[in-house]
């Protein structure tokens, strides 16, 4: 410690007034050209595409043909592509929200970030670009699921907007899902550590739910399990409202799943984004 | 320059910084000042702290203790409008590979809130200024070590900062590049950029830097302007370089054997086919000079040079700029006073 500071003598006042905050209007500005930047990336290596365009195609012809009989009975694969397809929704959500947490990883180990963050700009902007882009991924991902599903028979017994509905509902729980990968992303060393321990949760999550097979079929633990699992949740949701039946208490359930988990990694995952040195 | 200060005064001021990770003290207690519109050179081995105080400057990093001012801007408590005033151009390329050049610079503009036009214009003009126009559209992964370092220049200016953090510009690039990489930062500061500089090349510093801090170990061991630094050290270097060059060795022994007043240390020089002696006198200049006559010994060249950098943080640290520290050879001096004979 030493002598006192010597202090510039810039005008006290214009120092004080401007709190550097940054305006909504710049905020949103910056999260374009952030996502802009994401989107150039994956143009520049199209692979990075491979799961959103394949994952969809091979997870529903698998489950359709092989399972489809053994879970629905032999011959009933047609009623079965309208109970996995929804419940499938609700997987690709969780599979693209783990390849956030990899992304996020890897692109810290560039020097990027750090000029990022010595820019006059919202630090979150950076996370929350990523994951509008996530979920325009996503967004693709159902698509082509939808598209496979009516290849192979998928019918829709209600409307276009309870369909649109059951969508929305996977994009804002798959939003919250990536908070949680992203805060994975930024604590874990490597990307393959992120990619470990998220396998390791999504899992049993998976398959201990209502997406592949009804749980009233499993051991009483389990069936307990999938009740408590969100997962179970958003494809029972999605599920009733491509196929008609009670909607809404799923549906809730699975927006105060949304919120609760976005609400407490959310600022977790920017705190840590700020501090990552 | 739009945000360049104009008051007169330091730009960056440093008191008493430390951090620590652990038990290593990274900042041991650092001051320095930046004088608006000069380049300072920090000046360090591998470790003694250099990056640590670029990150703490560049609101990378929170300091554990001490203050930092930059452009009047405290680091702890004003980082947002810190930031508005610098740019960052860091040891490792801080540009996105994946994107090309012109698309990089674009989206910093974007970022630094310029409208789109303006951006695309502001890219491509630093992209002509830095000659990456032809590779513009190239990702920057395709670019070489010293194309990449120019992106990163450029995207450091996009902004027009006040003050100007280089982290080892030119560490790992070739002496060619390196020289491309001194003239660009020479011609920022010829704009009225302030600059500080980090590097463990005593070369860079003594080619860009005014002023210069010598940091080891967290802790700042000298500060002041270059010759005044290596006037601290004192005394100056005689070389002589024989007509003959098989002369070498026996005018090297004739010098330190005649017992001279005050010379000692006399070492012959291989590659510079020269004989190098320590002298603290123009007399004794004269001495060897008169001794060599009286000898016989041609002399085709003859000077005398300040100590090098490397001679200076040797003697202030008492130890060599260390282990791994790729030093580059001994410059030949700026301020050599030549006579030839």
């Amino acid at each position: 410690m030493s002598t006192a500071t010597a202090t510039l003598d810039r005008p006290v006042k214009a120092v004080a007034a401007d709190e550097g905050r940054i305006g909504l209007r710049a905020n949103l500005r910056h999260i374009g050209a952030l996502a802009r930047r994401n989107m150039l990336q994956i143009k520049q290596d199209p692979e990075s595409m491979f799961d959103v365009l394949l994952m969809p195609v091979i997870f529903t012809l698998l489950f359709v043909y092989v399972f489809g009989g053994a879970v629905a009975g032999k011959g009933n694969q047609q009623e079965y592509v309208n109970y996995v397809v929804p419940g499938l929704m609700a997987m690709m959500g969780m599979n693209i929200a783990m390849a956030v947490g990899t992304g996020i990883n890897d692109d810290f180990k560039k020097g990027v970030m750090d000029r990022f963050r010595t820019m006059p700009i919202a630090r979150s902007s950076v996370l929350i670009a990523k994951i509008v882009v996530e979920l325009g991924r996503m967004m693709i991902a159902t698509l082509i699921l939808l598209g496979v599903g009516f290849a192979l028979g998928l019918s829709i017994h209600t409307d276009v907007l309870h369909l649109l509905g059951a969508i929305a509902l996977a994009a804002v729980f798959g939003a919250s899902l990536m908070w949680i990968f992203i805060l994975l992303g930024l604590t874990m060393k490597t990307p393959q550590a992120v990619q470990g321990v998220a396998m390791l949760v999504l899992m049993p999550l998976q398959f201990g739910s209502s997406i592949f097979a009804k749980p009233t079929t499993m051991p009483g633990w389990l069936e307990g399990f999938t009740k408590v699992n969100p997962l179970s949740n958003l494809a029972d949701a999605a599920r009733a409202m491509i196929n008609g039946g009670a909607v809404a208490h799923s549906v809730w359930i699975t927006l105060a799943w949304s919120v609760g988990i976005t609400a407490v990694t959310a600022p977790l995952a920017v705190a840590r984004f700020r501090k990552k040195t | 320059m739009t945000t360049r200060l104009s008051e007169k005064g330091a730009a960056v001021e440093v008191r008493g910084l430390v951090k620590h990770y652990g038990q290593t003290k990274a900042l041991d207690g650092v001051d320095l000042d930046v004088r608006q519109g000069t380049v300072l050179g920090v000046l360090g081995p591998n470790g003694a702290g250099k990056t640590t105080l670029v990150r703490v400057l560049s609101t990378l990093v929170k300091p554990d203790a001490g203050t930092a001012r930059v452009a009047g801007y405290d680091v702890l408590r004003q980082p947002r409008q810190l930031r508005r005033v610098i740019g960052l151009t860091g040891q490792y390329a801080s540009v996105d590979e994946k994107l090309s050049g012109r698309e990089n610079l674009y989206m910093i503009g974007r970022l630094l809130d310029l409208p789109s036009r303006q951006a695309k214009a502001r890219a491509d003009e630093l992209l002509e200024r830095f000659s990456l126009t032809e590779a513009a559209k190239r990702p920057a992964m395709q670019y070489s070590g010293g194309m990449r370092r120019r992106l990163d220049l450029a995207a450091s200016m996009i902004g027009e900062p006040a003050v100007l953090y280089l982290d080892e510009p030119t560490t790992g690039l070739d002496p060619r590049t390196r020289n491309e990489v001194w003239e660009e930062v020479q011609r920022m500061v010829g704009e009225g950029a302030t600059v500080l500089l980090t590097t463990q090349y005593m070369e860079e510093a003594e080619q860009l830097a005014s002023e210069l801090t010598v940091i080891d170990r967290g802790r700042v061991v000298a500060n002041g302007k270059v010759a005044e630094l290596k006037a601290k050290v004192g005394g100056r270097t005689l070389q002589i370089v024989p007509s003959d060059p098989g002369r070498l060795t026996a005018m090297a022994a004739a010098i330190s054997e005649a017992g001279l007043d005050g010379i000692d240390g006399v070492a012959v020089d291989h590659a510079a086919g020269a004989v190098n002696v320590p002298i603290v006198t123009d007399g004794q200049l004269t001495a060897v000079v008169g001794l060599l006559a009286a000898r016989g010994l041609a002399i085709a060249h003859i000077g005398t040079h300040l100590p090098s950098l490397d001679e200076v943080f040797l003697a202030i640290t008492g130890k060599k700029t260390d282990s791994g520290t790729p030093v580059e050879p001994a410059a030949p001096a700026n301020s050599k006073e030549e006579v030839t004979v």
